[in-house]
C-alpha cells in the first residue's frame, strides 16, 4: 500500500485493524520519511530502530482491540520516557534519562502505540517560535525559514510534515494551539486538571496541559480520549467523568450558541485575521450554530498577569535543576559558584529572563504589587468567561494575531514575541479547554486558525463544534516536500 | 518603573544565576520592557477581589504513602554529574 504517510490516525488504526496493514510497515514509513526530513530538525532524539523492533513485536502477537493497535508516535521531549533521553529542549538536560514514565505518555503505550522519537520544542515550552530550544530551530514544512510556533514546535511541524501521524504537546500558553495554528493542524488544549501533569517536566504548574496535535478533528478526539484519566500522582488531575470523544463526536451543532467576544477584535489585528473570524460564524451559522455578541472586558489584561504567573511559577518549579543530581554542571570554586555557573550556562536566555521575572515579581516587598494582583486580575478573567458562559456554550475566536513568521522576525524583541498569544493565554488562566482548526490562507499562503473556546470539562461539545466546521471549512494543506531532495 | 543594575545582581543572586556586565544591562533592558507592558495592571482596582490560586476546585486528595517503584538507586546515581557510585558529589562544603 503506497502512501502510508499520507493517511490519517483513524484510517491506519482501521488498517492494521483489518490485517491490510502491518504495524512494521506502518512504522517503516514514518521511519523512512522522517529519516528524509531531517533538515526540518523536528527531532531531538530519534528512536527508530527500537521503533522497528517493537512494531514487529506487536505483529508477532497484535493485540488488535487497543485503540491506537501498533501505531508509531513521536512525542514531544517534554514528556518523561522511561530509559529515554528527555531534554526539555535544554542543554541543563542535555544528558537526562528519565527512570519513570509520565502518564500521558503510558496512557498512549498502553493503547498500542510505538515511540518513535522526542521531538523539538522551546526550552521548557517557554517560546512561542521554536527558537528558544538547545537544539536549534524546527522549520515550518509549509514554507523555509519560516518558525512552525511554539512552544510544541517539533510536534506541529512533525505532524503537517507527515512524519508520525499524530503528536502530542504542552499548552502553558499557548503552545499546543498556535502552532496548530501556524502549521494548519488542529491541536485541543484541554481543560485544566483533564491529562495527568505527572512527568512532564513543569514550567508553570497552574497552567500547563498536555493535549492532542493532529491532522483533523477525528484523529484529534480519539487521541484526547486515550490521553485523558484521573491520575492519583498528580494532585490537580480531577476526577470527572469522561467521554468517549472520539465515538461521541457528532456534526450536529444545531442550535449550539457560540459567543464572538468584541475584546479579540485587537488594534493593529491584520485584516486577514478579521475576515477569516467573520467567514468562520458564517461557517458556524451553515452549521446551524447560534451567533451571540459576548463581552469579555478583562482580555486585555490577560497577557500581563500571565507573564507574572508563569515566570512566577517556573522560577519555582526550575529551582530543581542545580547540577547536583542530574543535567549539566558546571565547574566552580565552591557549591555556590557551581551552582551559579551550571545555571547561566545550562539555560538559555529566555528561560534565563522568566527566572529572573519570576524570582523578582516573588521577592519580599514585592509580591503584593505583583504576584497577588496577578492572582486577583486572574479571577477577573475567570469570572469573564463565567458570565459569558451563562449566555453561550462555546466562543469562537481567531487562533493567533497572525500566520507564521520568519525565523529570526522576533528574537530580539520579547514582548513582540509575547503577543503571539494574545487570544490563547485566557484560556489557560481560566483553565478552559480550547482547540485551534486550520480554517484559511492568508495571501502568502500560509495557514490560520480558528479556535473555539468551550466550558471547562465540555471538550466534547467543542470537538463536536470544530468537526462540523472542518466539514464546512475543507481546508486543505499546502505542502510542497521542498526539504526532501 | 525601572529595574537597575543593582536590582538585576540582586534578583541574579536570588536565582542562583551569575550574570557579566553585559548580561546585566541586556537583562536590565529587557526586564524594563516587560515590566513597562506588565504595569497595565495598575488600571484595575481589586481590593476586593479574592486572588485565584487554582483553576481546579477541588480539595487535595490523600492517598497511601507507600513505595511503588522499584529500586532505581543505580539508574538515578548514573544521571548524576558527578558520583562516587554511592553519593552525588558536589564541590567541598566544610573546610
Amino acid at each position: 500500500m503506497s502512501d502510508i504517510t499520507k493517511q490519517t490516525l483513524s484510517e491506519l488504526v482501521n488498517n492494521i485493524k483489518e490485517k491490510k496493514l502491518s504495524s512494521l510497515e506502518v512504522t517503516k514509513a514514518f521511519v523512512d520519511r522522517s529519516e528524509k526530513s531531517k533538515e526540518l530538525n523536528t527531532y531531538i532524539t530519534e528512536d527508530f530502530s527500537n521503533a522497528l523492533e517493537n512494531a514487529k513485536k506487536f505483529d508477532d502477537n497484535p493485540k488488535l482491540d487497543l485503540k491506537l493497535p501498533g501505531i508509531p508516535m513521536a512525542v514531544k521531549d517534554l514528556f518523561c520516557t522511561a530509559n529515554v533521553r528527555t531534554t526539555a529542549g535544554s542543554k541543563i538536560l542535555n544528558n537526562f534519562v528519565p527512570t519513570y514514565e509520565s502518564t500521558v505518555t503510558q496512557n498512549i503505550w498502553n493503547e498500542g502505540a510505538i515511540l518513535i522519537g522526542k521531538l523539538n520544542c522551546d526550552e521548557f515550552a517557554m517560546g512561542s517560535s521554536n527558537e528558544t530550544s538547545f537544539f536549534g530551530n524546527v522549520q515550518n514544512p509549509i514554507d523555509k525559514n519560516l518558525v512552525p510556533g511554539g512552544s510544541s514546535g517539533g510536534s506541529s511541524s512533525a505532524v503537517a510534515a507527515q512524519l508520525t501521524p499524530i503528536t502530542i504537546g504542552t499548552d502553558t500558553g499557548g503552545s499546543i494551539r498556535q502552532p496548530a495554528s501556524f502549521t494548519g493542524t488542529v491541536g485541543l488544549k484541554p481543560t485544566y486538571g483533564s491529562c495527568s501533569r505527572y512527568g512532564i517536566v513543569a514550567f508553570a504548574s497552574s497552567l500547563d496541559q498536555a493535549g492532542p496535535m493532529a491532522q483533523n478533528v477525528q484523529d484529534c478526539a480519539l487521541l484526547q480520549e486515550v490521553i485523558s484519566s484521573y491520575d492519583q500522582k498528580d494532585s490537580t488531575s480531577i476526577d470527572f467523568k469522561r467521554n468517549q470523544y472520539s465515538k461521541e463526536l457528532t456534526k450536529d451543532i444545531k442550535g449550539k450558541k457560540i459567543g464572538i467576544p468584541k475584546e479579540y477584535r485587537v488594534d493593529g489585528m491584520p485584516k486577514e485575521i478579521d475576515d477569516l473570524w467573520q467567514k468562520g460564524i458564517e461557517y458556524a451559522k451553515d452549521c446551524g450554530a447560534e451567533i451571540i455578541d459576548i463581552s469579555l472586558p478583562h482580555t486585555n489584561y490577560a497577557l500581563p498577569t500571565y507573564y507574572i504567573v508563569a515566570p512566577a511559577e517556573a522560577s519555582s518549579n526550575l529551582a530543581r535543576y542545580d547540577g547536583v543530581k542530574y543535567g549539566f554542571r558546571a565547574d566552580g570554586e565552591n557549591l555556590i559558584d557551581m551552582y551559579e555557573k551550571t545555571r547561566s550556562e545550562g539555560f538559555g536566555a529566555e528561560v534565563q529572563r522568566r527566572i529572573m521575572i519570576g524570582t523578582y515579581v516573588l521577592s519580599s516587598g514585592y509580591y503584593d504589587a505583583y504576584y497577588l494582583k496577578a492572582q486577583k486580575v486572574r479571577k477577573l478573567i475567570k469570572n469573564d468567561f463565567d458570565e459569558a458562559y451563562k449566555k453561550v456554550d462555546a466562543i469562537l475566536t481567531p487562533s493567533t494575531p497572525s500566520s507564521a513568521f520568519k525565523i529570526g522576525e522576533k528574537t530580539n524583541d520579547p514582548v513582540s514575541m509575547y503577543l503571539n498569544d494574545i487570544f490563547t493565554v485566557p484560556v489557560n488562566l481560566a483553565g478552559l479547554p480550547g482547540i485551534s482548526i486550520p480554517a484559511g490562507h492568508d495571501s502568502k499562503g500560509y495557514p490560520l486558525g480558528l479556535q473555539i473556546i468551550g466550558k471547562a470539562f465540555d471538550e466534547q461539545n467543542i470537538l463536536n463544534i470544530a468537526y462540523a466546521m472542518e466539514e464546512k471549512i475543507d481546508f486543505k494543506n499546502k505542502i510542497t516536500d521542498w526539504w526532501i531532495k | 518603573m525601572s529595574i537597575d543594575l543593582k536590582t538585576i545582581k540582586h534578583i541574579s543572586k536570588l536565582s542562583r544565576i551569575s550574570v557579566d556586565e553585559k548580561k546585566a544591562e541586556k537583562l536590565a533592558s529587557d526586564l524594563n520592557s516587560i515590566f513597562d507592558f506588565i504595569e497595565k495592571l495598575n488600571e484595575l482596582k481589586t481590593e476586593n477581589v479574592e486572588p485565584l490560586t487554582s483553576v481546579a476546585e477541588t480539595t487535595l486528595k490523600l492517598r497511601p504513602d507507600e513505595v511503588k517503584s522499584k529500586n532505581l538507586r543505580e539508574q538515578i546515581i548514573k544521571n548524576s554529574p558527578k558520583d562516587n557510585e554511592d553519593y552525588f558529589v558536589v564541590p567541598k562544603v566544610i573546610e
